[in-house]
């Protein structure tokens, strides 16, 4: 009996050690990068402190009992059974505990909706991302700067992630927390988050800025960070969104001003390349190489690299009616998508030559059939 | 004394106690509570065992990254039918199964006050989870969009919608009635000379859930036929391209789903806070004080429910207040806390296994309070939101706090129902197998969420490798000591030492005063009882 109970309150407190500890050894919430996740580790410290003083004199007392009041000690019960003033003074005190937390708690929550300067104006955002969040990646527009991409899982995680793949993960770098493409951002800067989606709702996180917030279809919803310290910082999805909602991970690569300056002209640079390349004539050989990249990276995680899908909710492309029928009716799905699917627009999404590329390749793959090819032209024209 | 409630007369006779005869009579067309109760506690046991593979499945996948055993969409359909599962088959109806025994026998009434629809509440259940399960046998599976259904993901699910959507309705149906059946029993059939402040702290707690039930159950059926108009009818509710709202459905799922933690949760107390003072040979400390907390923490229910949604985007003033009100509900979950321990304090401690299984809800209970607590900081909780320390927190206060506090009932109860004592030696293996186990299973995933890992994922980066290692070898042997479970009850049925109608020592309450096994029917004579020999309520 005895050694039971032992072993019991050997359990309870190696429980609360180790949550102790765990502010040493990493398992800890992250501090983060912004005065906003300094804020929330701060009081998540805090918070937890109070909590673990609570439970040491609650638990305490209920050990103290346990042994201490037991009938194998001969101790027989009292029978006192209310006293009015125990249950005001644990009434009370409690409620001035929730007191205490719950002034830094607001402050912090009104930096986070209503940031002001210290003198009290509106703080001045110098930026603006768009963020929208799609089945099953991340698509981000430089608002200020007129651009924006697509952000998906990184090639070597998406290989190594499909059931019965042989690849070890702990050989991936970074595995299922690295994309293709990351968000560029610069530090010391107030930058707004736009942040909606296009089909189910998803959530955008990392967690080195102290926050998530929801990209829902019909809302836009805002947040802000001011990052202090260049970096790469890794996040995930947080709201479940179908399939792969575990493999949308967020990538923000944060640089220096001047670095970050650059880089914006190295982009604007590749989009005027792209620009040309929609109006080139191509050949089916280009179009067939650039279309089985695009695919793989856009289209396989649904229709499978095989063309073979999942039907019911992913069809197949391989002898599909539409792909080996009148590539207008192709390209006007690809455009506009197919509402209450997981079938985007990807008319915004993607360039005009990817698109034209991606299908030529499924009427030419797969064993379809169609066998003619479609210019990156045609589809610009039937975007307008 | 002459209509005593020790009813001796019927202990003469109870092998002729005028049981139905044969299967169907007896079990498909019972209006008896204590069988209905019988009959509710074994489905729950079914589904529990049922959910629990599908946890297993869950913690299979998760015990090292990479996918081994699943595709993430079946993963998704697991996750999703498991929460169904548990909470609306196994938790709820236990809770209901103990209710049927228990509360007739508390208040000294024969049967619940509503017999035939107490037959039928019951019967809706298995057709409404064999609904749902099919689902598992469709083309597409069941339904992967989670428990919550969150529109627009829980629409894309094909047709498992409309079996979804009907099985709910099942499940409330049958809810609402249970909980009428306990409003009008309570209400109208205790014995004459118990006052409701006469009541055992069970049944006041069972009162006030029943009431979160009628009120919230069809608010759930609202919502979720709203999806099935959405998605059959071309409304648009909560389908933003036809001017409806995704946020909308959020709202009304947790003006649901917050009560509904509470209808989970408020019986358990009543259980814990029978068994307390029955093995610390004490009176309930502060009976008056718990019976408000609980109506304090039921009302409070209803008004705190966008803290599951801090991260859709509300407006300042919505957090302010979700938040704070979210942080009162400490202060009377925390009066029954120091009442409970107040209760143990300079009693006479014995520590069989329901005991155990009650002290270790105290305080795993309390823990899964302290992260509930830490996360209503809405600036916080931007970080713990949808992340596994929520994942800990939720399981702290359902498996250790709920199924424990069920686990402890069915200890307490069981020689009272079958007649025999259950194996004490076994029990405790029980009990510490459980314990230690459920802890490696849920205390690992604090850190994972703190560390970063979003909830409802079937794969995972490497750095949380170690961890859910951990939780999934806590997971398998704490699914393991529940299969041992079934082996104690059904040994403990079958036979064993015989008990006495007094079974505990240090028990108060009418169910005492009846023999062990009760007889088929109790308190038939609506006579006045011995308030002496009530459970700890106000007057002795």
């Amino acid at each position: 009996m005895k050694k039971a109970q032992m072993k019991f309150m050997m359990l309870i407190s190696g429980l609360l050690a180790a949550t102790m500890a765990s502010a040493e050894y990493g398992l800890n919430l992250r501090k983060g990068v912004t005065e906003y996740s300094e804020a929330a580790y701060g009081m998540h410290t805090f918070t937890l402190w109070i909590c673990i003083v609570i439970g040491v004199i609650v638990f305490g007392a209920m050990i103290v009992s346990i042994f201490a009041h037991r009938k194998s000690k001969g101790v027989k019960a009292e029978q006192f059974s209310h006293s009015l003033k125990a249950e005001v003074v644990w009434t009370i005190i409690p409620i001035l505990i929730l007191v205490v937390i719950a002034i830094p708690a607001t402050k912090a929550l009104i930096k986070m909706e209503n940031p002001t300067t210290d003198d009290g104006k509106p703080m001045k955002m110098d930026m603006t991302i768009k963020v929208t969040g799609y089945q099953w990646k991340w698509r981000y527009d430089y608002l200020d700067e007129g651009f924006g991409f697509l952000s998906t899982l990184a090639k070597e995680s998406n290989l190594a992630r499909q059931k019965g793949s042989g690849i070890d993960p702990s050989t991936v770098e970074n595995y299922l927390l690295d994309v293709d493409k990351p968000l560029v951002l610069p530090a010391n800067t107030n930058i707004r988050f736009l942040l909606t989606a296009d089909d189910v709702i998803h959530a955008w996180w990392v967690p080195d800025f102290g926050w998530k917030r929801d990209a829902i279809p019909g809302y836009v919803n805002e947040a802000w960070t001011n990052i202090k310290t260049p970096g790469t910082y890794r996040g995930q999805c947080a709201e479940l969104c179908g399939k792969d909602h575990g493999f949308m991970p967020i990538v923000v690569e944060v640089l220096s001003k001047e670095d970050y300056a650059t880089w914006v002209a190295e982009q604007k640079g590749e989009q005027a390349e792209e620009a040309v390349l929609v109006e080139t004539e191509w050949n089916k050989e280009n179009l067939m190489a650039r279309g089985e990249e695009v695919y793989n990276a856009q289209c396989a995680v649904c229709h499978q690299a095989t063309g073979a899908g999942m039907p019911p909710a992913f069809p197949a492309l391989a002898g599909s009616e539409l792909v080996n029928g009148p590539a207008a009716d192709q390209i006007n799905l690809i455009l506009n998508g197919k509402p209450g699917t997981a079938m985007q627009a990807f008319g915004n999404l993607l360039s005009e030559t990817d698109i034209a590329a991606a299908i030529t390749y499924t009427r030419n793959s797969f064993g379809n059939t169609a066998g003619d090819i479609v210019q990156p032209a045609e589809v610009k024209s039937m975007k307008q | 004394m002459s209509h005593d409630i020790t009813h001796d007369g019927v202990a003469d006779h109870h092998d002729h106690d005028h049981k139905p005869k044969g299967f169907v009579k007896r079990w498909l067309m019972t209006t008896n509570h204590k069988d209905i109760g019988t009959l509710y506690l074994i489905f729950a046991f079914a589904m529990f065992i049922l959910g629990g593979a599908m946890a297993m499945i869950i913690r299979l996948e998760l015990f090292q990254p990479g996918l081994q055993f699943v595709e993430p969409d079946f993963f998704n359909q697991m996750t999703t039918m498991h929460a169904l599962i548990m909470v609306f088959g196994a938790v709820m109806p236990a809770f209901v199964g103990l209710a049927n025994w228990m509360i007739p026998m508390m208040i000294g009434a024969p049967d619940m006050a509503l017999p035939r629809m107490n037959n039928w509440s019951f019967w809706i259940l298995p057709f409404a989870f064999a609904l749902l399960s099919s689902t598992l046998f469709m083309e597409g599976g069941a339904p992967a969009g989670g428990w919550t259904m969150y529109p627009p993901l829980v629409l894309q699910g094909g047709h498992n919608v409309a079996y979804l959507v009907f099985a709910v309705h099942l499940m409330g149906i049958s809810s609402i009635m249970g909980a009428i059946n306990v409003i009008a029993t309570i209400m109208n059939m205790r014995a004459p000379n118990v006052g409701y402040l006469n009541m055992p702290l069970f049944v006041w707690t069972w009162l006030i859930t029943a009431f979160l039930l009628i009120a919230v159950m069809p608010v759930l059926a609202g919502a979720v036929t709203m999806l099935l108009t959405d998605r059959y009818f071309d409304t648009s509710f909560f389908n933003a391209a036809g001017g409806g709202d995704p946020v909308l459905f959020q709202h009304i799922f947790w003006f649901f789903g917050h009560p509904e933690v509470y209808i989970m949760i408020l019986p358990a107390f009543g259980v814990v806070s029978e068994i307390i003072p029955t093995f610390a040979r004490k009176p309930l400390f502060g009976y008056v004080s718990m019976v408000y907390a609980t109506a304090a923490i039921a009302f409070l229910s209803f008004i705190v429910w966008a803290h599951h949604m801090f991260s859709v985007g509300m407006p300042l003033g919505a957090e302010l207040y979700f938040m704070y009100a979210t942080m009162m509900i400490a202060v009377p979950t925390g009066v029954k806390i120091f009442n409970w321990v107040a209760t143990m304090w300079k009693g006479s401690m014995t520590f069989e296994t329901p005991m155990l299984f009650s002290l270790a809800f105290v305080i795993l209970f309390t823990i899964g309070g302290f992260s509930g607590v830490m996360m209503a900081l809405a600036p916080v909780d931007l970080q713990y939101h949808d992340t596994y320390f929520i994942v800990a927190h939720f399981h702290y206060v359902l498996v250790t706090g709920a199924v424990f506090a069920i686990i402890a009932g069915v200890y307490y109860w069981i020689p009272k129902w079958s007649g025999h004592m259950y194996n004490e030696r076994l029990g405790k293996i029980h009990f510490w197998w459980s314990t230690i186990s459920v802890n490696v299973l849920f205390f690992p995933q604090h850190f994972l969420g703190l560390a970063g890992m979003p909830r409802r994922i079937p794969d995972y980066s490497t750095q949380f490798a170690e961890f859910n290692m951990w939780s999934s070898i806590g997971g398998f042997a704490f699914g393991l000591a529940q299969v041992f479970f079934i082996y104690i009850v059904w040994k403990t049925v079958r036979g064993g030492e015989k008990a006495t109608g007094q079974v505990w020592e240090g028990a108060k309450g009418l169910e005492w005063t009846v023999p062990s096994p009760a007889p088929h029917h109790t308190f038939e004579d609506f006579g006045p009882v011995d308030l002496d020999k009530m459970a700890h309520g106000k007057t002795h």
